[in-house]
């Protein structure tokens, strides 16, 4: 796992993760909007990010790309918006816990990222389209189903869908 | 605890994708914290945000990307979140990230009077943007009388309401549009605390309740 290597402070690795990554990360900023020099700045910043938390990132729970992403997406609201994006704290006496990942979870959860990319990949066109438009480009289902020219109704089954087949996925190991 | 009343899917999804406001993610975050379905559901989007990450087609970064990088790496660390300090002994009412918005646990919360007993505490208020706050609502007495130009989500925290036939409790979250005239009413025995969102300013019926609105800025 490069972000235990990252963890441990090996440049090599962090190289290898910011070489695959980077270019990624600033293609999604590209895509909801940021110009070149926000979306690369915003990119550098999220691999800083993951540098300086790499020893908190938890590979039971979430694939090294979700956590990524979900660092890309606190910076992009941080830097747009100045405000946060409030989040449960894992240590909080307070927190509901579900029950503890089996030790099974924990092996299968490294092929998370590349069975949710090829769940993605099977979903029907139509249901990719509607995940793709909620996530890239920042609009409600109200927006999607005027855009598209479907009634609204049929964007939130598609992407109930949708969403459904993946949280399946997830849940069958956990 | 068993939650009934979850937030719609869609905000879900759109908390997870970034998208929503700031009283809006507040209140998701809250729930999840309360509800490990719904978190289950969030972390599920950001896999798929994950995955949308991962197969983006790259672009490329400027030469000195990496070592401008590691540059700052080595300059400063993550500073830690500041949080509210714990209560000591039992377990806290109001889970993170509502603790820290409120300032402390319920125990050490500075009311402002609201009306026929009721009080609040504005947490979230950007002129133009949904508003949050805190609700408390005596046991046995109703919500001020009110309809909403928009949406209004309400999170139970502690006690219960009823509204519309319906019973919301401890982490059971209420949603309603421009369209529904609602009238929740505390349960007796405790007092009902809520964490109550809205997009827009709500229009309270009372007569009292509307003369006091422009004062009370709610």
């Amino acid at each position: 796992m490069l972000l235990v290597s990252v963890a441990d402070r090996d440049r090599d690795a962090f190289a290898a993760l910011f070489a695959h990554f980077a270019p990624r990360v600033k293609s999604y900023m590209l895509r909801l909007g940021s110009d070149d020099s926000q979306a690369e700045e915003l990119a550098q910043e999220a691999l800083v990010s993951v540098w300086r938390k790499a020893d908190r990132y938890d590979p039971s729970r979430a694939a090294a790309s979700t956590w990524i992403f979900t660092i890309a997406r606190n910076l992009r609201i941080d830097a747009y918006r100045r405000r946060n994006h409030p989040e449960p704290d894992p240590d909080d006496p307070a927190l509901v816990p579900e029950a503890p990942p089996s030790a099974d979870a924990v092996v299968e959860r490294k092929q998370d990222a590349e069975r949710i990319r090829a769940a993605l990949e099977e979903l029907p066109e139509e249901q990719r389209e509607v995940v793709r438009l909620s996530f890239f480009d920042d609009k409600t289902h109200t927006e999607i189903s005027e855009a598209l020219d479907i009634p609204l109704g049929t964007v939130k089954s598609r992407i109930r869908l949708a969403f459904g087949r993946i949280r399946n996925l997830l849940e069958d190991e956990a | 605890m068993t939650i009934h009343h979850h937030p719609d899917e869609e905000i879900l999804v759109r908390y997870a994708a970034g998208e929503l406001a700031e009283a809006l993610s507040l209140l998701v975050a809250t729930h999840i914290a309360m509800c490990p379905a719904c978190r289950s559901k969030v972390r599920a989007a950001e896999a798929i945000g994950g995955a949308l990450v991962q197969d983006a087609s790259p672009v490329a970064m400027s030469a000195d990307a990496l070592d401008s990088v590691l540059a700052r790496v080595e300059v400063s660390a993550e500073p830690e979140p500041v949080k509210a300090p714990l209560p000591s002994g039992a377990r806290p009412i109001l889970p993170e990230p509502l603790r820290s918005y409120a300032g402390s646990d319920l125990d050490g919360l500075d009311w402002r009077r609201l009306g026929r007993g009721a009080y609040h505490i504005p947490l979230v208020a950007d002129r133009g943007a949904p508003t949050a706050r805190l609700l408390r609502i005596p046991a046995g007495r109703p919500v001020p009388e009110h309809g909403h130009n928009g949406l209004e989500l309400t999170m139970v925290l502690q006690g219960s309401f009823v509204d519309g036939g319906e019973r919301f409790a401890a982490g059971d979250v209420e949603t309603a549009d421009a369209d529904l005239e609602h009238q929740p009413v505390a349960e007796p025995g405790q007092d009902c605390i809520c964490l109550a969102v809205t997009d827009a300013p709500l229009r309270f019926r009372g007569p009292i309740a509307r003369l006091a609105q422009p004062f009370i800025g709610i």
